[in-house]
């Protein structure tokens, strides 16, 4: 694609700006000081400041909570449920597979021994995540795990998790030892200290851009997908728009699930591989 | 590649007015984050994860344990039905056993019997023979008397009558023939 055709394309967009912008796309992804009720106009959130720091209840933090409050109670029933009897139904049987998969699939081969320690903080940001992320799928929600914020704060408490993990079962000296490999040349050995170092800390970065990235990439493209149908101002283009944007939706749901594991997935790796440090 | 970067500018120039751009990290949602997430940990761990892990595991032994039983039980069935099979052989061979004793003592019985009856039987035909021969012997006794009276009467009456020859011929004849009617 030549540069006169971008450019053609940029000008036709900007003209398209002037009607109707890009900002709607920012203001479904971006954290906001109003909450977005459809069809029924907005709530404007209270601004809250502590020591100058701004700790107001934005959309976001709305979000947080309603997850907080679905997961609750959605597991009050589950738990409740086995009180009552040892066979599982409705919501406890499906939550029960999910446990089930974090803890035989995720945590055991994993973690190894002792991985039952790690188990409620991988459970916990397993579906804490995997709720976030669908709550993110239903109209009006916001995905809280689009937020870099947010996620920025899950890897960092999986990485104080794996290194408290580390410290605890080795010891902090022989934790620290033990992240250079054996058999390196002494030579080496001030590169491979800087190396591990570093990689202590790509890690949980690398955790918080993934899920941060995935997460915002499907909203992104679904809004613009739906987006073109107003850039082109065409009601021609509307099939195909909705279509590719099912499609994306569809795959959403898909990635919803599999970052939900995956985070989890790495974090348990970490885990193991700072528990366990011979290999 | 141009255009691409010109929409990318487009998507993230937009947000202007609600709070920074994409990647601007915002302390106050952090720090709701921590909170949020810690105590839906400790909540978590208290209200779901420990009872619902305990009850997984309590499901999950006791199924093993039932399992294990039902092993155990089978193993117990079958070492009874071979303790069975064992006994009913066992029974088999001795009801043979008695069986065969049964026949064998019947057998010697028919044997003792039969030689028993022979012995009495040669006995019997020993008896009868001494008996006849003693008849015998007695019929000829009597016979011999009898001839005897017959000769004493026969010259008797020979005597009595008148001593011609004729007379004396027809009378022996006579006499004869009365002895051959009796």
């Amino acid at each position: 694609m030549d540069l006169n055709t971008s450019t053609a394309v940029q000008d036709t967009l900007h003209q398209a700006k002037g009607d109707v912008g890009s900002d709607w796309i920012m203001h479904h992804i971006l954290d906001s000081h109003q909450l977005d009720i459809a069809p029924f106009g907005s709530i404007q959130l209270p601004h809250l400041s502590l020591f100058g720091l701004d700790i107001s209840i934005t959309k976001h933090v709305v979000f947080l909570w309603l997850v907080a409050i679905l997961l609750i109670i959605a597991f009050k029933i589950a738990s409740n449920a086995y009180k009552k009897s040892m066979v599982p139904h409705g919501v406890a049987n499906f939550l029960e597979v999910l446990i089930v998969f974090v803890r035989d699939d995720i945590a055991k081969p994993s973690i190894g021994k002792g991985f039952e320690k790690f188990l409620p903080f991988l459970l916990t940001v397993f579906f804490f995540i995997l709720f976030s992320n669908f709550v993110g799928l239903i109209p009006n929600g916001a995905t809280i795990t689009s937020n870099i914020s947010v996620t920025i704060t899950l890897a960092v408490i999986s990485f104080i998790v794996v290194q408290a993990g580390g410290i605890i079962k080795n010891g902090p000296l022989g934790y620290f030892l033990g992240l250079i490999p054996s058999g390196v040349p002494w030579w080496l050995l001030p590169v491979m200290f800087i190396v591990e170092i570093l990689g202590l800390f790509t890690k949980p970065f690398a955790l918080a851009i993934r899920l941060f990235a995935n997460m915002t990439a499907g909203h992104i493209v679904i809004l613009a997908l739906i987006g073109l149908i107003f850039f082109m101002q065409t009601y021609f283009v509307a099939p195909v728009s909705v279509a590719f944007a099912l499609f994306i939706y569809l795959l959403e749901i898909l990635v919803a699930l599999i970052q939900a594991y995956i985070f989890t997935m790495l974090s348990a790796l970490f885990i193991g591989m700072a528990v366990h440090q011979e290999h | 590649m141009a255009i691409i970067n010109n929409l990318a500018f487009l998507a993230f120039s937009g947000g202007g007015e609600s709070s920074g751009g994409l990647l601007d990290v915002n302390p106050g949602l952090i720090i709701w984050t921590v909170i949020t997430f810690v105590l839906l940990l400790v909540l978590l761990k208290k209200m779901a994860w420990g009872p619902i892990l305990n009850s997984l595991n309590e499901r999950e032994t006791f199924i093993k344990d039932s399992l294990d039983k039902a092993d155990q039980a089978r193993i117990d069935a079958e070492k009874l039905l071979e303790e069975n099979k064992a006994n009913l052989a066992k029974a088999e061979e001795e009801a043979q056993k008695i069986i065969q004793q049964g026949r064998e003592y019947s057998e010697k019985l028919k044997v003792q019997l039969l030689e028993e009856s022979k012995a009495e039987a040669k006995k019997m035909i020993a008896e009868a023979t001494s008996e006849i021969e003693r008849k015998n012997q007695e019929a000829f006794n009597n016979l011999k008397d009898q001839v005897a009276d017959i000769a004493v009467s026969a010259a008797e009456k020979i005597i009595r009558t008148n001593l011609d020859k004729e007379k004396q011929t027809k009378l022996v004849d006579e006499y004869l023939n009365d002895l051959n009617k009796n």
